[in-house]
């Protein structure tokens, strides 16, 4: 496991300096990184536009992306284990049409928000057993996936918009605690899935299997049922990431929301994991969703036209992933 | 060298692959008497060109083992930067065509660079040139759309030459070129090299780096081109153009036979793919299918595809 980003730091280095600042730069790098982008961005932003640090806004800026954070931990977790799936927004996108729709059918609430979580867990078996068991490489799978998922969504609903959704069911417009529901769901799951990833047997075999696959089938791992396993629980974190989607507005409109796939892929690159496999947190990924919305709202806030957003976050995918290839090569000569 | 047993199992795909090309064209013509009919297939031809052209570029990348998402993006960034130097600038219109064209190959350029310089993988290094040109076309044409271009530059798109539709002929010696290129100069042969081993090439001395750049900016040259038919095709520049094209033209790859692991892949099995295609789409369309309900027969047959092939082939598959 030589190329998690703890095992290859927690060594003690020669040179001046404090050990405390070292190993936290070390070990967490690109979470720090991303925590000063961040806190540049709300300074510089706030002085330019005061508004901008108003509570509406910054509830705008958690609470309404709240649900991206939660499915990049589950791509986190993928892109770990050196798996990719393409087709998470649209799987997004039905899975919040079918939870509206039983919502709207009169089934109790708890059902509305249990059936994305299990039918995003199925699907996405399904695919885990392809790859895994059938040997497609997980691109071309979720490709496919994507396009029948977001085919089959449109040719069935046309689209609609679904309304008079019943006021029970709006569950990210809640408080909890004196914390709107999403920002604490993100926290919590958060908290949790990083806490598994890294004390977890299981959680540390993701990171074996991305960062060695042979030494990881030497060390006993069953790499095909872990695969199967990792998409199946990214699957979970995509159902509940739908739920926090799917009732944050009094609408669900049937379509796949475009470029959800690519924001969380990115979510989850920006936040250090690395594309090689075998490296990343969740807590990385968590942080790039806020960095990322921030960086939307901002925009707004300057007067520049959203429509640059997209080169943006492909300019700043190209930037991480190459940064860290810049750094690999200096680790590993 | 490539044994002769090795070319026979390749014919032997494409013959097959001949077969269910066939079956469907007989299959779909007794759907609908609309189908075998020379003004729709010519049209299928048609509108078969921009994915043609860049699934043939498309082989080489995934015969040479990587993949490029971003073509459907460089088209789309193409198309927009042809009606922004026409229409923005003043410049002449087959400067501008030509220009647009330059900078979409440029961006095929970027991603051999990011790909083979800096050894990102190419599904990362494209998945963000995917955002990174697309949000360039958005951004420089804040969504709006050019149009009404002077008569004759639509008869690249919508003309025809000796009957035929004029850009068919261009994805025809397109193919050809390609053809020739694969399978009979040491650089197409250093492709395959690259795809089935890329250190066992570079240990004997082949330039695996220029070759991927070499690529990957035939690709972006590609769908520069695919671009250029495109905007002459439909009258009128739109930044969402070829969204999505990236995964009609790797199916055509993959069912044509390229091996998704690199190595093996011909032009002829890519342009069966293609055809095969092109023609379930029509025929569905025609049996009353929507749009929408044929991407979903595109996507299972990808998946099934490579099941199949992977549950059949013998010389036991690398793990991936």
């Amino acid at each position: 496991m030589t190329a998690t980003t703890d095992d290859t730091q927690a060594a003690p280095l020669p040179g001046k300096g404090n050990a405390f600042i070292r190993y936290a730069y070390r070990s967490y790098g690109q979470e720090l990184t991303i925590l000063c982008a961040i806190l540049i961005m709300f300074v510089s932003v706030g002085l330019y536009s005061p508004r901008f640090l108003s509570f509406d806004n910054l509830n705008s800026i958690f609470a309404g992306n709240a649900y991206i954070a939660v499915a990049a931990i589950g791509m986190s977790m993928l892109i770990i284990t050196g798996q990719i799936d393409v087709s998470v927004g649209a799987l997004i996108g039905v899975l919040a049409t079918i939870s509206g729709t039983l919502a709207v059918s009169g089934y109790p609430v708890w059902l509305a928000w249990l059936m994305p979580v299990v039918i995003g867990m199925a699907i996405n078996a399904v695919v885990g057993i392809l790859v895994a068991y059938g040997r497609i490489p997980s691109i071309i799978a979720t490709l496919g996936m994507l396009s029948v998922l977001k085919g089959g969504l449109v040719s069935v609903t046309g689209g609609a918009w679904i309304s008079n959704l019943p006021p029970d069911f709006l569950l990210a417009q809640r408080v909890m605690l004196g914390v709107p529901f999403p920002i604490l769901a993100m926290i919590v799951l958060t908290v949790f899935a990083s806490v598994w990833l890294k004390y977890s047997a299981l959680g540390r075999s993701l990171y074996a299997i991305g960062g060695n696959r042979e030494a990881a089938l030497a060390a006993g791992i069953r790499i095909q049922r872990r695969i199967v396993m990792v998409f199946t629980i990214h699957g979970a974190f995509a159902g509940l990431a739908t739920i926090l989607f799917a009732t944050q507005l009094q609408v669900i409109q049937s379509t796949v929301p475009p470029n959800l796939e690519l924001t969380i892929i990115t979510a989850a690159v920006i936040g250090g994991v690395s594309v090689l496999g075998g490296t990343g947190t969740v807590i990385g990924s968590t942080l790039a969703a806020i960095l990322f919305a921030t960086i939307g709202s901002a925009l707004i806030f300057t007067n520049v036209s959203a429509y640059w957003l997209r080169a943006v976050i492909g300019l700043l995918i190209l930037i991480t992933v190459l940064a860290d290839m810049m750094r690999r090569r200096k680790v590993w000569g | 060298m490539a044994s002769f047993a090795h070319i026979r199992s390749l014919t032997r795909h494409e013959t097959i692959l001949a077969m269910v090309v066939v079956f469907a064209l007989v299959a779909l013509s007794a759907q609908s008497d609309r189908f075998f009919t020379v003004a729709n297939l010519l049209n299928q031809g048609r509108l078969m060109t921009e994915v043609g052209l860049v699934a043939v570029a498309m082989t080489f990348v995934i015969a040479s083992g990587g993949i490029d998402l971003s073509v459907g993006s460089i088209m789309g960034l193409t198309a927009i930067l042809i009606g922004v130097f026409w229409h923005n600038f003043g410049i002449s219109l087959p400067v501008a065509a030509a220009l647009a064209v330059g900078v979409g190959t440029l961006g095929g350029f970027v991603n051999g660079l990011i790909i083979a310089r800096c050894g990102v993988p190419p599904l990362i290094a494209t998945l963000g040139t995917l955002a990174l040109y697309r949000g360039l076309a958005e951004g420089i044409s804040q969504a709006r759309s050019v149009g009404g271009y002077p008569d004759w530059f639509y008869l690249l798109g919508q003309g025809q030459i000796n009957g035929l539709p004029t850009q068919l002929l261009v994805l025809f010696i397109f193919a050809i070129t390609a053809t020739i290129i694969l399978s009979c100069t040491v650089w197409g042969r250093t492709v395959y090299a690259v795809g089935s081993n890329e250190i066992a090439a570079r240990f004997s001395g082949l330039s695996v780096e220029r070759s991927k750049l070499a690529i990957y900016t035939a690709s972006g040259f590609a769908a520069a081109i695919a671009g250029v038919i495109f905007v002459s095709r439909v009258s009128t520049t739109r930044s969402d153009m070829g969204t999505g094209l990236e995964l009609d033209a790797i199916t055509a790859v993959v069912l044509g036979g390229t091996s998704i692991f690199g190595g093996k892949g011909t032009i002829v099995g890519t342009i069966l793919g293609l055809i095969l295609i092109q023609s379930l789409k029509n025929g569905l369309s025609l049996a009353g299918v929507r749009g929408d309900g044929t991407i979903v027969v595109i996507g299972a047959v990808l998946i099934v595809t490579i099941l199949l092939s992977n549950i059949f082939s013998r010389d036991g598959f690398p793990e991936h």
